[in-house]
């Protein structure tokens, strides 16, 4: 298995770039050139799903429709994720650019930015900077226009078509999909949604070309990625990293010499044991991550993490459909039934079998994805689920 | 009463009276008031020409746009693992010594309201707080207590 050492690579925070002249470079190059460039990067998703974003905006830019959008998800909720807060501090200029370079790619003249009502003290600093870009955009000769939308406090706004329904002035209930926002996204017209870095690593591929971006990382996963690390790590905070590392390569940089467990790619993601660390790539290949690690000690009880992690998705489940809103009630009743002693260990399988059902019923990315960290807990750690 | 119509008039001239104004309108009246009132929503409801249930069903959808009185200070403590791992019950405790109340409550004055939330986006310095918009990070007993000290003095 190919384990990259672990490689530290500056290309979102790092100013070294004229970021004027790689707008104007970006925004005089054809539509068909600019989706090419992200296409060759083989740049992926950075909000959890690992779409490639050249498809992405290559479908959206093959819709005839005459209105299009550009959205940027800035609604970080997953449990452990940080690195969009900031990026958006210090760089949120790249990210306007990397939505302006889409919007020429796709053929957009408006983008939304849509922030967690978590960050609202961020919300001064990114309207000044956005009057500074669309300046800029104007001395360019775009009349591209970003605008900016609060969210309020719903984990779920994160999902893509939960976010539209919440820009439209709905409740943040994710539709059904297909159709996807490709072809119809917010005010159903086709839109490009991506994640904050995305959407970075979309503009720094305009300036140092897809190449440079594709030698790093491995086949299924290119390029870097802003890590959010926390936990039981004596250097908690952001590090942008090569993609490809194994786990273990991870702990022993991160890890405070007693790591049990790392949870990879937040609540929505998998439990990762020590017995695992050697063989478990980070990224899509393996287990792949929006961002979030988060270590565990040998003095932390797996069951509260996991109890923490259903509490999670009960108070965030949108209680559109019965799979999950139901389902979450009764994984945390029942893991609290097993402790307890009032279910036998067996009951364990149940609960199980009930997340797994979730993944196949649910609506959405949330009901589907609690199995991952329920059944990769349970799996791993089932002695602290019962004693 | 007359303020809340004027202001929900206000904000409908500066949003919009669309539905994509809603969302935009009902933070305002948070901005403003801390929480949105049967008679807010159905105020918006008027101005917007939507039915007062509609507004209710988007209003109580959002945690942060609350629709039961809220003191001056909301104050919003991370109860997610990271946060937790780092001594967020202890902070909990301080708190509702110091306010004398529990989660979920506004203290008799109406000054502060105690709530719980889930991840903030500041895991690699928990414990984490919201009051209001601003956030507090690497909490410990002593911090908050001074924090708190200072909005109970100083604001
Ligand atoms: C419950 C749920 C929450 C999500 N939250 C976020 C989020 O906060 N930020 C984000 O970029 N993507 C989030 N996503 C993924 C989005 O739906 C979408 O895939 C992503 O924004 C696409 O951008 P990307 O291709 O650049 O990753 C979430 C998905 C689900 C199911
Ligand atoms: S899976 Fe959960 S969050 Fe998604 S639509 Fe169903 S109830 Fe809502
Ligand atoms: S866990 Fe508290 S801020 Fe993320």
């Amino acid at each position: 298995m190919p384990d990259k050492r672990l490689k530290r690579v500056d290309l979102i925070f790092s100013e070294d770039c004229i970021y004027k002249d790689v707008l104007t470079k970006a925004l005089n190059k054809s539509k068909e050139d600019i989706i090419k460039e992200i296409l060759d990067s083989g740049l992926r998703g950075r909000g959890g799903a690992g779409f490639p974003t050249g498809m992405k905006w290559k479908f959206t830019s093959e819709q005839t429709e005459s209105e299009k959008y550009v959205v940027c998800n800035a609604d970080e909720g997953e449990p452990g994720t940080f690195k969009d807060r900031e990026i958006l501090t210090r760089v949120p200029h790249k990210v306007f650019g990397g939505m302006a370079v889409c919007g020429k790619a796709i053929g957009a003249k408006h983008g939304y930015v849509y922030l967690r009502g978590e960050y609202r003290f961020l919300k001064a600093d990114i309207e000044k900077a956005l009057d500074q870009f669309h300046k800029t955009l104007k001395e360019i000769g775009s009349d591209f226009q970003i605008h900016l939308l609060m969210g309020a406090g719903a984990y779920i706004c994160g999902e893509e078509s939960a976010l539209f329904e919440s820009m439209e002035g709905h409740r943040g209930e994710p539709r059904n999909k297909p159709p996807y926002p490709t072809i119809a996204g917010f005010r159903k017209k086709p839109t490009v949604i991506n994640n904050v870095e995305t959407l970075v690593y979309a503009f720094m591929i305009c300036n140092i070309g897809s190449k440079k971006f594709h030698d790093l990382g491995t086949a299924d996963s290119r390029g870097s990625k802003v890590f959010s690390v926390s936990g039981d790590t004596p250097i908690p905070g952001i590090y942008e990293l090569e993609l490809g590392m194994s786990l273990e390569t991870f702990v022993e940089e991160f890890g405070d010499g007693d790591t049990k467990a790392v949870q990879v790619g937040g609540a929505s993601g998998f439990c990762v044991p020590r017995k695992k660390f050697k063989d478990t790539i980070i990224g899509f290949e393996g287990v792949p991550t929006g961002g979030s690690m988060m270590l565990f000690n040998s003095s932390r009880s797996m069951y509260n993490v996991l109890k923490n992690y259903v509490e999670f998705f009960e108070e965030e489940s949108c209680g559109q459909c019965t799979p999950c809103r139901v389902g979450c009630q009764q994984l945390k009743k029942g893991i609290e039934a097993v402790k307890k002693g009032e279910k036998s260990a067996a009951y364990l399988d149940s609960l199980q079998k009930l997340a797994d059902t979730m993944k196949i019923t649910a609506k959405c990315g949330l009901g589907q994805s609690v199995a991952n960290s329920f059944s990769s807990i349970v799996d791993n750690f089932k002695e602290e689920m019962i004693y | 009463m007359p303020e809340i119509k004027e202001l929900v008039k206000q904000l409908a001239d500066k949003h919009g009276r669309n539905r994509e104004s809603l969302l935009p309108i009902l933070q305002g009246i948070i901005s403003e008031e801390r929480y949105i009132s049967d008679f807010a929503m159905t105020e918006v409801a008027r101005e917007l020409d939507m039915s007062a249930a509609l507004v209710y069903g988007t209003a109580t959808f959002y945690s942060f746009l609350d629709t039961e009185p809220r003191g001056k200070y909301v104050i919003r403590l991370c109860r997610t693992i990271t946060c937790d791992m780092k001594g967020k019950k202890q902070i909990l405790r301080t708190i509702e010594d110091l306010l004398k109340i529990e989660i979920g409550e506004t203290t008799k004055d109406k000054k502060f309201t105690l709530l719980e939330t889930n991840c903030l986006g500041w895991c690699h310095k928990g414990p984490a707080m919201l009051i209001n918009d601003d956030a507090y990070t690497e909490l410990t007993p002593e911090k908050v207590s001074e924090i708190i000290g200072d909005y109970m003095k100083n604001r």
